[in-house]
């Protein structure tokens, strides 16, 4: 068997194990799906109310999306901060088992609780009154770029979990930087109306793009007094999106396989 | 199975692992013939568990080199795993998957195709007496019961080399025989066992040949019947009728003694090696006679892994397991606990 058909092998395995102890505990799904629906609704209806209404929920969805599967990238962290206190891990590190298997089987679990976040938020924004004005391959599109950019996100919180002293220290680092990296885009502001380095930030921010690229995709309008990204990135949002996410895993794909290892012999 | 008999299936040179300032191995040379069980014998703290996890791929050495089933364990880890059987003295289990899926996950990660998965997880769990709990979630498992999976969950594979960190550490009596029975077969299938105690009958009972280890160094190696041989005489022990007696008595055996006596204050009993038998014998009770000292109990006998360890370390390898209250065996555990780390 070859090193790839392996890793895959035993990230499926492991990705099979991390989903039934979801099924046995599935009150970890409410956070995956609540929390989401309440950003929808307090978004919607608290700032909704003085950005446009009904214009702003539309505009609103893509980036409730975006930040909604960047914020699961603590699933992750506290998911791989969970296995390594446990004895299990013990187990995985003496088996002659691919070593990328636990995180791949991690990050692969946490990718199809995203696409169960995705599929909750997207009827709650229909009821709230968003819709997919675009053709079914651009709508797939719009999604598709969703998990691929939650699967580069899960690597990230990947590393923060394997480097990660405590569980409880995973529950805080996994969640605290995505405050300002989520709110400085164009989530649910316009990112050309912020002043000159927030604005800097945001234009180049993975968020804001995959945001927008969504919002082309779905076929989202801006509300009139919140305008589009402006910039390279903004011009060119899918292919920037799609490539930020490919940099992504591949800077974090190996630091988290490397920390693993390094934790492994410790 | 895979080794072939007369080659070592376990090598060790020089290991050396150090943790800050602490040497938990200090320079460790070990070998295991194939198909026998060496039993690596020492207190908490000693470097058994460190040992344990450079053997099995886990922890690098600062220096030293190892080799598992002819497979060095620094240049080649993957080709050691996959000989290699490992139960730790924490059950590895996921506790939200039941027995069955336990070992079907461990057997899918060791390369079986899923039918010789399923297939292998049955034959275990039944020959554990797990069948009923196949289908519960692990965490409702017993401690026994979760030590039990564990223990299959090393033999999924049919290793070569079964590595069992203090298997029966924190098992009842009922669980230890059974554990022991378990290591009585691997041996008969031709396995190669390395495992750790701190129980001196253990070692005794179920090792070929016992490694003592004691702060990261190993102080003595060979059968029990060779250890016991090698500090010679035997021991003569009295007990006494009045605890006031007990002072006197000591003085007495350490005169007619070759090292110093063991007191067990509460049951009165008094110890000490003699290199003359019967003489020494005599000697002691005619003196206790003198001084009026009542003897209700008095023997001579061969020394004991006990006495081995005592005079190879100058202290005792355990508390007296049965009398050991439930409080200092967690604190064991987590002393452990911090060896592990």
């Amino acid at each position: 068997m070859n090193a790839l058909t392996r890793v895959l092998r035993d990230g499926g395995v492991v990705t099979w194990r991390n989903l039934l102890n979801v099924r046995r505990n599935p009150e970890m799904l409410l956070a995956a799906t609540v929390q989401p629906i309440m950003f929808v609704l307090l978004f919607a209806y608290v700032f909704g109310a003085s950005l446009g209404g009904a214009s702003y929920r539309e505009f609103l969805m893509a980036g409730i999306f975006t930040q909604t599967v960047a914020f699961n990238s603590a699933f992750t962290t506290i998911g791989m901060a969970n296995d390594l206190q446990k004895g299990i891990i013990d187990r995985f590190r003496s088996l002659p088992m691919s070593r990328m298997a636990v995180i791949l089987g991690r990050t692969s679990s946490d990718l199809l609780i995203n696409a169960l976040g995705l599929v909750v938020m997207s009827a709650c924004g229909l009821i709230v009154g968003w819709r997919i004005h675009s053709g079914v391959l651009d709508a797939i599109g719009g999604y598709a770029l969703l998990l691929l950019f939650a699967f580069a996100m899960s690597w990230t919180g990947a590393l923060v979990g394997l480097a990660a002293k405590s569980v409880e220290v995973a529950q805080s680092a996994g969640f605290i930087w995505m405050f300002p990296v989520t709110f400085i885009s164009s989530a649910f502001i316009s990112a050309a109306t912020l002043p000159g380095p927030l604005h800097a930030f945001a234009a180049w921010n993975p968020i804001t793009t995959v945001a927008d690229a969504c919002r082309k995709l779905f076929g989202n309008a801006n509300p009139p007094n919140l305008p589009a990204s402006t910039g390279w990135a903004a011009d060119h949002a899918p292919l920037y999106s799609v490539g930020a996410a490919i940099l992504i895993i591949a800077i974090f794909l190996p630091l988290a396989v490397s920390r693993y290892r390094r934790v492994a012999s410790h | 199975m895979g080794t072939h008999s007369g080659q070592p299936a376990v090598r060790a040179e020089g290991l050396v692992k150090t943790y800050g300032s602490t040497r938990a191995l200090d320079g460790v040379d070990l070998e295991i013939t194939a198909g026998k069980v060496l039993g690596l014998l020492g207190p908490n703290g000693a470097g058994k568990t460190t040992m344990v996890r450079i053997l099995t791929t886990l922890l690098k050495p600062d220096s030293g080199r190892a080799w598992v089933a002819g497979h060095d364990v620094l240049a080649d880890p993957e080709a050691v795993r996959k000989e290699i059987g490992l139960s730790g003295q924490y059950a590895a289990v996921d506790e939200n998957l039941t027995g069955q899926e336990n070992l079907y996950m461990v057997g899918r990660l060791y390369g079986l195709a899923r039918a010789a998965a399923k297939t292998r997880a049955r034959e275990l769990l039944d020959d554990f007496r797990l069948q009923d709990a196949a289908d519960r979630p692990a965490k409702t498992y017993s401690g026994g019961m979760r030590r039990r999976l564990d223990l299959a969950g090393a033999l999924v594979a049919r290793p070569t080399v079964v590595v069992l960190d203090e298997p029966t550490t924190g098992l009842d009596p009922r669980g230890r025989l059974d554990t022991w029975e378990v290591i009585g077969n691997l041996v008969s299938q031709g396995a190669t066992v390395l495992l750790t105690t701190q129980y001196l009958e253990e070692a005794d009972q179920l090792a070929d040949t016992i490694a003592v280890i004691d702060k990261g160094r190993l102080i003595a190696q060979g059968t029990a019947d060779e250890l016991k041989a090698q500090i010679g005489g035997e021991r003569l022990a009295l007990v006494v009728s009045d605890p006031g007696e007990i002072d006197l008595a000591r003085k007495v055996l350490a005169e007619v003694g070759a090292d110093e006596p063991k007191v067990e204050e509460q049951a009165r009993r008094i110890s000490v090696l003699v290199d003359t038998g019967p003489k020494a014998l005599i000697e002691a009770l005619r003196r206790l006679d003198l001084d009026g000292v009542t003897v209700l109990d008095v023997g001579l006998h061969r020394p004991t892994l006990d006495d081995v360890f005592l005079s190879l370390t100058g202290h005792a390898a355990e508390e007296d397991p049965a009398a050991e209250p439930k409080q200092s065996r967690r604190a064991r555990r987590k002393a452990a606990k911090g060896e592990r780390q």
